[in-house]
């Protein structure tokens, strides 16, 4: 037990300073590389609580994909970062103070609903070892494929939506570039494709 | 000592409000405020698991994957949209992109 406090807390600390140097580090590269830590320990924490589906989820969908769109587009764009920092320091001190506040607020909340709400006899399944016989994995299966398959479906139509979307935002046709364009080639005919002419001898086809 | 529903709580709490915070002091850098947002979602994922895990249901895992896959998508439209502004201001402040009002 005095190991998955260690554990809890040192990932716990780990995640929430990578938070920190995410939204406060100079440079936007080093901003994803923080971002990238701070998905790897939350996904230690997900382990922790022995949800290790969604952790494997996490580490390869945020780590292997968005944290490296990310990566992508800000080494792509070449922007002077440092302009962009402007007003760090005069919105600092009442993002703090509501910060502050916000943290307080949700940390009450969270000891109330806890200690004393509606999960109030949570019980934890690592030490009362009441669960089930299935993986973790397994029993997400069980339910994501019956109770939740139209859910999972627009899940899918969503991550869709969003590929054609980005797709389209993104292309771009130069101008000069040949390109094949297969409905032309498929509507030519011998009328557009060829013409006809009688050139006298000697003089040849001016093309 | 035992680590209860509280501590999770708590860190995601916190997680959440640094995402706020993020979105608060890099008003121009819109990169920065998709990753803040990021960690906001994060945050939300951590609260659904830790009520998953603590009341025994698996519908608060099987949601955060939900919000994963939207998270996903977000920042991929969100992405392409920065990328198409860029190009066509050379620029990506955003604290005056009035422009697109018409």
């Amino acid at each position: 037990m005095a190991l998955q406090a260690i554990a809890f807390y040192l990932m716990a600390a780990v995640t929430v300073a990578a938070g920190f140097c995410v939204v406060s580090a100079r440079n936007p590269v080093h901003s994803v590389l923080w971002l990238i830590l701070a998905f790897f320990s939350a996904a230690g924490l997900f382990v922790l609580m022995g949800a290790e589906f969604l952790a494997m989820l996490l580490v390869v969908v945020y780590v292997g994909a968005v944290a490296v769109l990310f990566l992508f587009v800000v080494m792509m764009l070449d922007v002077d970062f440092a302009s962009l920092r402007q007003g760090f320091a005069r919105y600092m001190p009442i993002g703090l103070l509501i910060a502050a506040f916000l943290t307080a607020e949700m940390v009450l909340v969270a000891s109330t609903v806890a200690n004393q709400g509606a999960a109030k006899n949570a019980l934890n399944p690592a030490a009362s070892g009441t669960g089930s016989t299935f993986s973790n994995a397994e029993a997400i299966g069980r339910v994501l494929y019956t109770d939740y398959i139209y859910f999972f479906q627009a899940a899918g139509l969503v991550l869709l939506v969003a590929m054609i979307g980005a797709i389209v935002l993104t292309l771009r046709h130069k101008p000069g570039v040949k390109r094949q364009i297969v409905m032309n080639q498929v509507l030519r005919t011998p009328k557009t494709g060829m013409t006809m002419s009688n050139p006298k001898p000697g003089e040849g086809i001016d093309a | 000592m035992i680590i209860g529903l509280a501590h999770y709580l708590a860190v995601a709490a916190i997680l959440f409000t640094i995402g706020v915070f993020g979105i608060f002091v890099n008003r121009k850098n819109i990169i920065v405020i998709l990753m803040s947002i990021e960690l906001i979602l994060l945050a939300v994922n951590i609260n659904l698991v830790a009520f998953s895990v603590y009341l025994g249901n698996l519908t608060g895992q099987i949601f955060a994957m939900f919000v994963l896959t939207v998270a996903a998508a977000e920042a991929a439209v969100g992405l392409a949209i920065l990328v198409t502004f860029f190009r066509n201001r050379g620029d990506i402040a955003v604290d005056d992109a009035s422009m697109m009002k018409g």
